[in-house]
């Protein structure tokens, strides 16, 4: 069964209006569980609209989502999915730890159990010494690993992610690509993954969405056959460049290249 | 402890210099007393009329304090409505912050027409009002200026307008109401100065001041200028404390957001 479909979805801002957007003509995709798909594209390709979408965060003009074999409205209710975006979004005035416990509280937990949840996500993205801390203490690569453990403290089966990456410098950045990886291999969990990066896109994916503009759509799915492991020298393995070329040719191809890689990065 | 004596070193040896410094020249340029009294003159009229002036500082802080107390409650009160029901929010927060820039405490006079001439409730008014629109225009700000991203997370758990009030909102708002508060102290003090030169019982620190000066006691008004800033300095330190106390991780986290 497929974590997340996408039928047919068409997503139009101000409908009838001078400044009417087309920002999704009809879409469609399927993400299987435990799958790992990146979405890239020039800006206004309509990837993060796409993505908020599929997190029941807007509404489709038309077609539908299914999110777990559910509405995506249905699954939102019911915390099917994390989230994490460029900006942590920690609270300021939470630990790290009761900023973990967020959206268990939310779900009504007792305290015991939040708890110890949240010691468990700590342990897994390797912070386990940083509890009793709060954001503004700890660095921006730390900040973003809070927030991934936030958004993976209910254990659901879909993580989606909003260029989380974005601000990092590109040494952190890296390390964090290799980190979440691992914790995905850990905790078997789909990841729907907004990047403006090609490199990132290729090094994370078993499949990558290439979408253009205006209006926004899916012009190319490159899959990516890197088998087992990926590390550091996955990086320098021929198979990764012949991805990356694919996705940056489909990039042209779709026209997002045209002006001088609007929004993309080759980096 | 030696960091904490160097930031503190330079404003001290200043002050004491600047006032060594007032003292020479009154001697040296002959300065009459009607013209600027010398600060051992003024601290002579102080010590002298000490209760005097405790006095007349109890009379004023006490409307002080009322005032500030009673405004910040009217203002946080208001600022939950006003961001509650956006419509209101958007008719009143304009006004709010245009009635905020104008010297609203010459309201005073019409005021205290509404009272006996030895209410102390026109001041009281007067400093309710002040410390209500500063209040209530940063309440607000903080209520309304969640980050955007927080608010999508939020959504994002299927969370509740009333868990979104609880979590974000309220949270978010501390650290403006600390400010409110760091502004509308100090103000609240001057409030209920300048409104006793507006008639009323001639009881507090800021009718004394006038009155010494009418009857050409320039070092007694000088020593109750000198109760007013005490008075002042006092209510702001209050403000700073009750901040500190209250804020998880002190000053920092108001200074040093990380988003």
């Amino acid at each position: 069964m497929s974590t997340v479909s996408v039928n047919n979805l068409n997503k139009i801002f101000n409908k009838g209006q001078a400044n009417q957007v087309d920002a999704l003509v009809d879409v469609s995709l399927s993400i299987e569980q435990g799958e790992f798909v990146s979405l890239i594209g020039p800006s206004g390709c309509g990837k993060s609209t796409l993505l908020r979408l599929i997190a029941n965060l807007l509404e489709p003009t038309s077609g539908d989502v299914v999110v777990a074999g559910k509405s995506a409205k249905q699954a939102r209710l019911d915390q099917d999915y994390g989230m994490a975006f460029q900006q942590a979004g920690l609270f300021d005035w939470r630990t790290v730890a009761k900023n973990i416990e967020l959206p268990l509280e939310l779900k009504g937990w007792d305290k015991a159990k939040r708890e110890a949840r949240a010691k468990e996500m700590l342990d897994l993205v390797k912070l386990p010494e940083f509890a009793a801390h709060f954001p503004w203490q700890l660095s921006g690569g730390m900040q973003q690993r809070v927030a991934i453990a936030r958004a993976l403290a209910a254990h659901p089966p879909l993580l989606l992610m909003d260029e989380p990456f974005g601000a990092l410098d590109e040494m952190t950045r890296e390390h964090m690509q290799a980190e979440l990886l691992s914790i995905c291999a850990k905790t078997g969990t789909t990841v729907v993954f907004v990047t403006h990066s090609i490199p990132e896109a290729v090094y994370l994916s078993n499949r990558v969405v290439v979408m253009s503009p205006r209006p926004g759509r899916i012009t190319k799915i490159v899959d990516v056959n890197l088998d087992g492991q990926r590390n550091e020298s996955t990086r320098e393995r021929p198979e990764f460049f012949a991805a990356i070329t694919s996705v940056r040719e489909a990039l042209r191809a779709g026209g997002g290249h045209a002006h001088t890689g609007a929004g993309v990065e080759d980096r | 402890m030696t960091a904490r004596l160097r930031t503190a070193l330079p404003p001290i040896v200043f002050g004491v210099a600047f006032i060594a410094w007032w003292e020479a020249a009154v001697k040296i340029f002959d300065l009459k007393p009607y013209f600027l009294s010398a600060p051992s003159k003024i601290w002579d009229q102080f010590a002298n009329n000490k209760s005097l002036i405790w006095e007349a500082t109890r009379v004023s802080g006490t409307n002080a304090l009322a005032g500030l107390v009673a405004g910040t409650i009217l203002g946080v009160a208001m600022s939950f409505l006003l961001s509650r029901y956006r419509v209101l929010g958007d008719i009143v927060t304009p006004l709010a912050i245009a009635l905020n820039a104008v010297p609203i405490f010459v309201l005073v006079a019409v005021l205290n027409n509404m009272y006996s001439i030895t209410s102390e409730i026109p001041r009281r008014l007067m400093v309710t009002l002040v410390v209500y629109f500063i209040v209530l225009v940063n309440v607000a700000k903080g209520l309304t200026q969640v980050s955007p991203t927080q608010l999508e997370l939020m959504h994002s758990y299927a969370a509740s307008e009333s868990a979104i009030l609880r979590k974000v909102r309220v949270p978010n708002a501390i650290p403006y109401l600390f400010t409110a508060l760091k502004i509308s102290a100090p103000a609240a003090v001057i409030t209920a100065f300048v409104s006793e030169y507006f008639g009323g019982s001639q009881n507090g620190l800021g009718s004394r001041i006038t009155s010494n000066i009418a009857n050409s006691k320039n070092a007694a008004a000088w020593a109750y200028v000198l109760g007013a800033c005490l008075l002042g300095l006092a209510f702001y330190l209050v403000s700073i404390i009750v901040e500190s106390a209250a804020t998880p991780g002190g000053a920092k986290r108001t200074s040093g957001r990380s988003q």
